[in-house]
C-alpha cells in the first residue's frame, strides 16, 4: 500500500504572549523527517516561521521540539514514526519560554548549568603534562555514561518536576554536575555537591524517568541524580 | 535546607518501615480469638514498650508527612518563603499532638 501524497502539519505559531496552532498541507516522501516537514513549511508555504536548527545530523542539540506533545531531536525523528492518521502536531519546547513560533528560548537551560556547577576546574596547569584517564576506573566508568549530552533539552522539556517547581535545575544540568563529580581532572567536587544541594538541587527530583524515557542519545540522568543524592547524603551525614 | 529534609524525609521513612510491618503484624495476631476493646486495651496500658513503639511512629509520620505536604503545596500551588514552611511546621506540630495524644490515650493506665 502506498503512502498518502500529503499529511496534515498543526504548527505553533505565536509568541511570548500566547499564539494558536497553524494547519499545513505538506507534501510526503521518503526518509522525511520533522525537521524537513519544518523546513519544508518555511521555505514554501510561511517564510515567516522561525525555528531554530544547525547541524541535521543529530550533533548539535538545536532542533528539538514537541512532536505529538513528545520532546524529540526533529533532525533525527522520521515523519513515518511519529505520524499519527496522517496528522503531526509540532510546538515549541516544553518548560522553556517562547521567542517565536517553534523556537523557544534556552537561557534558562544554560543558566541552570552555570548554577548546578557545570564549569569545569582543572587540576593540572598547561605547564603539566596530560593527566591519565583510566577507563576502568569506576568513577570514570560514571563519568563516560553521562559526557555525552549534546544539550538539546529534550529532557528538561519531558521533565515534570521542572513543569511543577521552575527552580528545579533540571536532568541535563544534574547530569552534566554528575559527570564533573566523577572526573578524576576536576578540582570542583564539592564546589558541584554544594550547587546541586540547595534549592531546586538534586534532591527536588522525584525519580519519574521522564528525561531517561526520551533522551535522544539514550543517556540516563536519573542515574545521575541519583549518584548526586548519595553523594551529597553521605557528605550531609559525615557532617559537611 | 533542602539537603537536611532530603535526610530526614528519608530517615523517617526507614523508621517506619519496620513498624508498619510490626503493626500489621501484631493487628493479625490481636484479631485471632476476635477484636475488643479491652483485649487491646489490656496489651497496650501500662506497656512502656507499645508507648515506645508507637510514639516513635507517631514522630516518623509527622515529620515524613510535613515534609512531604510542604513539597506538594510547593510544586502544584506555587506557595513558598514563610507560608510554605509556617505550613509544614503546623501540619508535623499538628501530627504530633494528635498522634501522641492518642498513643497516650491508649497506652497510659487510668
Amino acid at each position: 500500500m502506498s503512502a498518502p501524497d500529503s499529511m496534515q502539519v498543526s504548527v505553533w505559531r505565536g509568541g511570548p504572549d500566547g499564539g494558536r496552532f497553524q494547519s499545513f498541507d505538506v507534501p510526503r516522501y521518503e526518509s522525511q523527517t520533522v525537521l524537513d516537514v519544518v523546513a519544508w513549511i518555511q521555505q514554501e508555504a510561511d517564510p515567516t516561521l522561525s525555528y531554530r536548527f544547525a547541524c541535521r545530523v543529530g550533533m548539535c542539540g538545536s532542533c528539538a521540539m514537541m512532536v505529538n506533545g513528545v520532546p524529540r531531536w526533529t533532525c533525527r525523528t522520521h515523519v513515518q514514526k511519529v505520524l499519527d492518521a496522517d496528522r503531526i502536531e509540532i510546538a515549541p519546547l516544553r518548560n522553556l519560554p517562547i521567542i517565536k513560533d517553534l523556537a523557544a528560548n534556552m537561557d534558562p537551560f544554560f543558566e541552570k548549568w552555570v548554577q548546578a556547577g557545570g564549569v569545569f576546574e582543572g587540576t593540572e596547569t598547561r605547564a603539566d603534562s596530560y593527566a591519565p584517564i583510566v577507563h576502568e576506573d569506576a568513577d570514570r566508568a560514571n563519568a563516560d555514561a553521562g559526557i555525552e549530552c549534546i544539550n538539546c533539552s529534550v529532557c528538561y522539556a519531558a521533565c515534570d518536576t521542572v513543569a511543577g517547581n521552575p527552580e528545579f535545575l533540571g536532568p541535563a544540568a544534574l547530569n552534566r554536575a554528575w559527570t564533573l563529580v566523577n572526573d578524576a581532572k576536576d578540582a570542583s567536587r564539592d564546589r558541584v555537591l554544594d550547587a546541586v544541594s540547595g534549592k531546586g538541587g538534586c534532591h527536588a527530583c522525584h525519580s519519574m524517568g521522564n528525561c531517561q524515557q526520551y533522551c535522544p542519545n539514550g543517556l540516563n540522568p536519573l542515574t545521575a541524580i541519583a549518584g548526586l543524592k548519595r553523594a551529597t547524603a553521605r557528605r550531609a551525614l559525615r557532617g559537611r | 535546607m533542602e539537603m537536611r529534609l532530603y535526610l530526614l524525609q528519608r530517615i523517617s521513612a526507614i523508621v517506619m518501615a519496620p513498624l508498619v510491618l510490626g503493626h500489621i503484624a501484631v493487628m493479625i495476631y490481636a484479631v485471632q480469638d476476635g477484636l475488643t476493646a479491652e483485649e487491646i486495651l489490656g496489651r497496650t496500658q501500662g506497656s512502656i514498650l507499645w508507648a515506645l513503639f508507637y510514639g516513635t511512629f507517631v514522630v516518623a509520620v509527622a515529620v515524613h508527612a510535613a515534609i512531604g505536604l510542604r513539597t506538594i503545596l510547593h510544586e502544584w500551588f506555587g506557595v513558598g518563603g514563610v507560608a510554605l514552611n509556617g505550613f509544614a511546621g503546623a501540619t508535623c506540630f499538628g501530627l504530633l499532638a494528635m498522634g501522641l495524644n492518642a498513643v497516650a490515650a491508649v497506652t497510659v493506665t487510668p
